[in-house]
Order: C-alpha cells, then structure tokens, then sequence
C-alpha cells in the first residue's frame, strides 16, 4: 500500500526542501520505491538540492494539463536508483494545480512507487494546501524558534481541517515533528526553544532532531541531500529520522551539546 | 418574583415495574418575598397584587421566601412568623404554599408543622412527598433547557476558533498561541491555555473559565476582558486558575 507523506511546515526556510530530499533518498537507499514531488510552483528548489536541475524537460504542470506523460516527466535521481523527482514548473503559479488533476497524478504515482513524498511550498495557500491534500502522514518541519512553531501549529491545524482524510471523515493524517537547525548549545543557553518545548506546544510525536550544521549548506549547494554525508550529523541524523519512520527503535542523538576540548577552545574551531 | 428552585423533587407514578419512580425535576415557581410579619399588611399586599391578575395567580403554587424580613422587631422578627396562619391566608387566596426559602434554624419547626418544605437556604432535607403538589401551574411552566456541552479532546491549534454556543466548551488538549475558544457559558481546559479564551459571549455575566495552565493571550467573561501582553502576574502565570467576574470586575485566582 502506496503512502503519501508531505513534508510540510507554514513557515519557509525552515528546511521543507532539503528534508524532503534527503528522507526519499533515505527511503530509496533503503531499498524504496519512492517519488519526490515539488509542489512549489513557480519557486521551484528540489530539482537544485537534489542536483537534477539541467535535467528536468517536463515538469509536475505539464503532467497536470496532458502536455507529457508521468514518465516523461519523472527524473531518476543520480544516487539512488529506487528515487524518481517530479520537479515544479518554473514559469507557472501555484493556480495552475487543483485536487482533481493532483489527484490523477498521485493515483497513478500509486501504481509503481510505495512512497510518494510532497515537498510543500511555505505558506498556507493553494500550493501548500494541494500539497497535504492527499496525504496519509505529514513531516512537519520546524526550527526551535517561536514564529516557525505557531505557523507549524497552524498548519496541523490545516492539515486536521482541509485533508481529504478530514474531508471523508477517514482516520486522520499520522503526523510526526522533525525539529531542524537544532543547536543544542543554544538551547541549552536559552536563545533557542528546546525540543521539549517545541515538543509541548505542538503535542505530537517527535521524529527527529536535525542538528544545524554547515554541512547541509553545503550539501544543498553541491545538489547532494545532505543524508548522502555520512560524515556529518545532520546526515546521520536523517538516516535516523529515516529508520524511526519504518518503525526502528532508534534512540535520538544529537540533543546535547558536545563538551569543546581543551585545544578547540584555545582556537576556538 | 418568579424564581426558579433546583430542590424540586416530583413524585412521578408511571414506574412500570415499581408502584413509582422517584425523579427530580426543576420547575419555574412563584416566589412571595416577605418584608413584614404582619399578616394584616401582608393580606393588603396580596389582595392588592392578585386583584391585577386573578387568574394568572389561581392555585398557583408559591414558595414563601423570608430572607427580606427585618430582623428589628421585638428582637428576630422572623421567629415571630406564624406560618400556620399565613399558610391559611394564601390558601384563602387560592395560593398554593409549597415551601419556605431562607428560613432560619429556629424557624424550621415552625415550616414543618405547617406542612411546607424547606426550599434553598434550609438545613434539612426536605420531605419528598411534600415538596411539590402537582398542579395545573407547574405541569404548564415550559420545561428546563438541558444546555449542551461541547468537548473538545483534539490541540485548538492557532488560527482554529472553537465555539460552543448555547453551552459549556470542555478542551482536553491544549489551546495553543493564535488559536480563540468561545463559549456561552463556562469553558474548561484541562490542559494550557496559550491562545484566547471568551467565556459567555452572549452576557452570561457568572460565566467561568477554568485551565490547567493560565498561559493565555486574552481571557474574557461576558465582555470584560484582559489582555495579557507580557506574560501574567508571577502568581497565576502557568497555575491552575479560574477566572471569574466580580463586581464587573475581572478576577483571576489560583485553584489550589
């Protein structure tokens, strides 16, 4: 049974984009089959982040109007062979979606992937609303800062209101918190909410704490999810958001902050 | 005059098992404020009142409330009341006597022995059997609107607006930042409240609000509200509170 899982937030920049690529490489490197889709019309960033920009030919609204095939349009991913990206149209708007045609889309996504991840524009409009719409799980991406946790609250608002789950009056969407550019220094001098915090004010289950790192910058300039650095804790975080997903107990690291050493203070590094 | 009294109790007689049920019940009564003991004056007020309306008051029921009556003469007043006699003049008027409110322990036996009950404000228990003698007068009082209530057990998260109209909201969950519950009557939250919370929107002025956790933007009652826009007083911030008002004034206070 396909799942459809939005990666959702209200707020922008909080992460929406590069925590949806690196959890479908994530469910793709652990064998997958998985479609990333780029719901941000007209702002289109996945395609970039994922490193398939000068590949993208047809894209998510020429689907929509019958102008090419799905299969024309899906771009394999580079590192993964289970990932495919259906990336945004550029020169569109957000108008150009609507539930039947998004519908007809995810439908026949269903047929061959057995996850279907919706990277959502910031914002509570239709872009953002079509993106949930059809949604069986929501990632709800939030930094441990006050305006990203009420618009995130206002979202699961949205999303337990204008779902098609809420709309047919099904079980509603199974929603998880992953809590990014945590820096548990801050938090822990006050100049950060901490996720208990975050945690509190949003009352629902916590997947996963991505640690603010450079790497992810980094990692987004060179069109690599940042999940393919095992190297940095933000990847190795993500490989664990990943695994609590599929239903591994794995236990949460990175919420502390690292004793700096001796010589790290001297230079400060 | 007209006062409705929770102490009712109705002998209901169309049990199919038992004889009887037993079922309490509210009616709206008559409520015959006494300012004096003397039953000359009071059957001069009577007569006065019921000859404007003769019909309206015919065999109605009527609960004789005593709290009004000065306490100056010869020393208590009330003691003097011979309710006896005054249950004969309202019967003589085609008055009912149900019942006594306010009464004063030493008044008690007094009330019994005239075969009234002790309404709201007594200390015994009141005798069942005589607390209420159906007449055409309560039978015709319209019957009491059961108020509904509304619960709430999932986050009222920002932006969301919950109202309870005509009735009680209860939230089981948090009402986070931005979000705005509303009722007619009472609200509880057993659970933080972060957002705004409008008990009695429609001027139901003894409306109450009850959190687990006052960490709220505005809270109001019956339109008399308050902001918070630093965070409230250290004494209640983050405590179980109720919030209530008092000589339109708003009061909030710890609940432990």
């Amino acid at each position: 049974m396909t799942k459809v899982i939005v990666v959702t937030s209200g707020k922008g920049g909080v992460g929406k984009t590069t925590s949806s690529s690196s959890f479908a490489s994530g469910l793709a490197l652990r064998g997958h089959k998985t479609a990333v889709i780029d719901f941000d019309v007209g702002l289109r960033n996945l395609d970039l982040i994922m490193g398939c920009e000068r590949r993208v030919v047809y894209d998510f609204v020429n689907v929509i109007n019958g102008e090419s095939t799905l299969k024309q349009a899906l771009i394999k991913d580079k590192h993964c062979d289970n990932l495919f990206v259906l990336p945004a149209s550029q020169t569109r708007d957000k108008d150009a979606l609507d539930t039947a045609s998004v519908g007809r889309v995810i439908n026949e996504l269903r047929d061959s992937f057995d996850y279907i991840v919706c990277d959502s524009p910031a914002g509570i409009e239709k872009g953002a609303l079509m993106a949930l719409y059809y949604a069986d799980e929501a990632l709800i991406v939030t930094n441990p800062e006050v305006s990203s946790v009420r618009d995130s609250d206002r979202i699961l608002g949205i999303l337990a209101a204008k779902s098609k789950r809420a709309e047919d009056g099904a079980e509603p969407i199974k929603e998880h918190l992953l809590i990014t550019r945590y820096s548990p220094r801050r938090a822990a001098a006050g100049e950060m909410l901490s996720v208990t915090d975050v945690q509190e004010i949003l009352s629902i289950p916590l997947l996963g704490v991505i640690p603010e790192t450079e790497a992810v910058l980094q990692a987004s300039n060179a069109g690599v999810p940042v999940i393919h650095d095992i190297e940095s804790n933000a990847g190795q975080a993500y490989r664990d958001v990943v695994a609590r997903f599929l239903g591994e107990d794995v236990p949460m690291r990175f919420l502390t902050a690292d004793k700096k050493g001796f010589f790290s203070r001297l230079f400060g590094a | 005059m007209k006062q409705s009294t929770r102490e009712d109790f109705k002998k209901n007689t169309h049990g199919k098992d038992s004889a009887l049920d037993i079922k309490g019940s509210v009616f709206t009564l008559t409520v015959l404020c006494l300012k004096s003991t003397d039953n000359a004056a009071i059957e001069l007020a009577l007569h006065e009142h019921l000859s404007r309306a003769p019909r309206f008051f015919h065999n109605a029921p009527v609960v004789i409330d005593v709290k009004a009556l000065p306490h100056d003469v010869s020393g208590d007043a009330a003691t003097t009341l011979d309710f006896a006699l005054l249950t004969a003049l309202l019967r003589k008027h085609n008055l009912v006597p149900v019942g006594v409110r306010h009464a004063a322990p030493e008044q008690l036996d007094g009330v019994i022995a005239a075969g009234l009950a002790i309404l709201q404000g007594g200390t015994k228990p009141e005798p069942v059997e005589r607390a209420v003698a159906p007449t055409t007068r309560a039978s015709a009082a319209p019957p009491p609107q059961t108020t509904t209530t509304k619960i709430v057990r999932q986050p009222v998260r920002s932006g969301q607006q919950i109202y309870a109209k005509g009735g009680d909201l209860i939230l089981l969950a948090p009402v986070n930042a931005g979000a705005e519950v509303l009722a007619d009557g009472n609200i509880h939250i057993y659970a933080p409240l972060r957002g705004r919370a409008l008990a009695g929107v429609t001027g139901d002025m003894n409306a109450r609000i009850f959190t687990h956790s006052l960490e709220a933007e505005l809270v109001s009652v019956a339109g008399h509200y308050r902001i918070f826009e630093q965070q409230p007083a250290a004494d209640v911030h983050g405590k179980s509170v109720q919030i209530y008002l008092e000589n339109e004034r708003l009061i909030i206070t710890p609940l432990i």
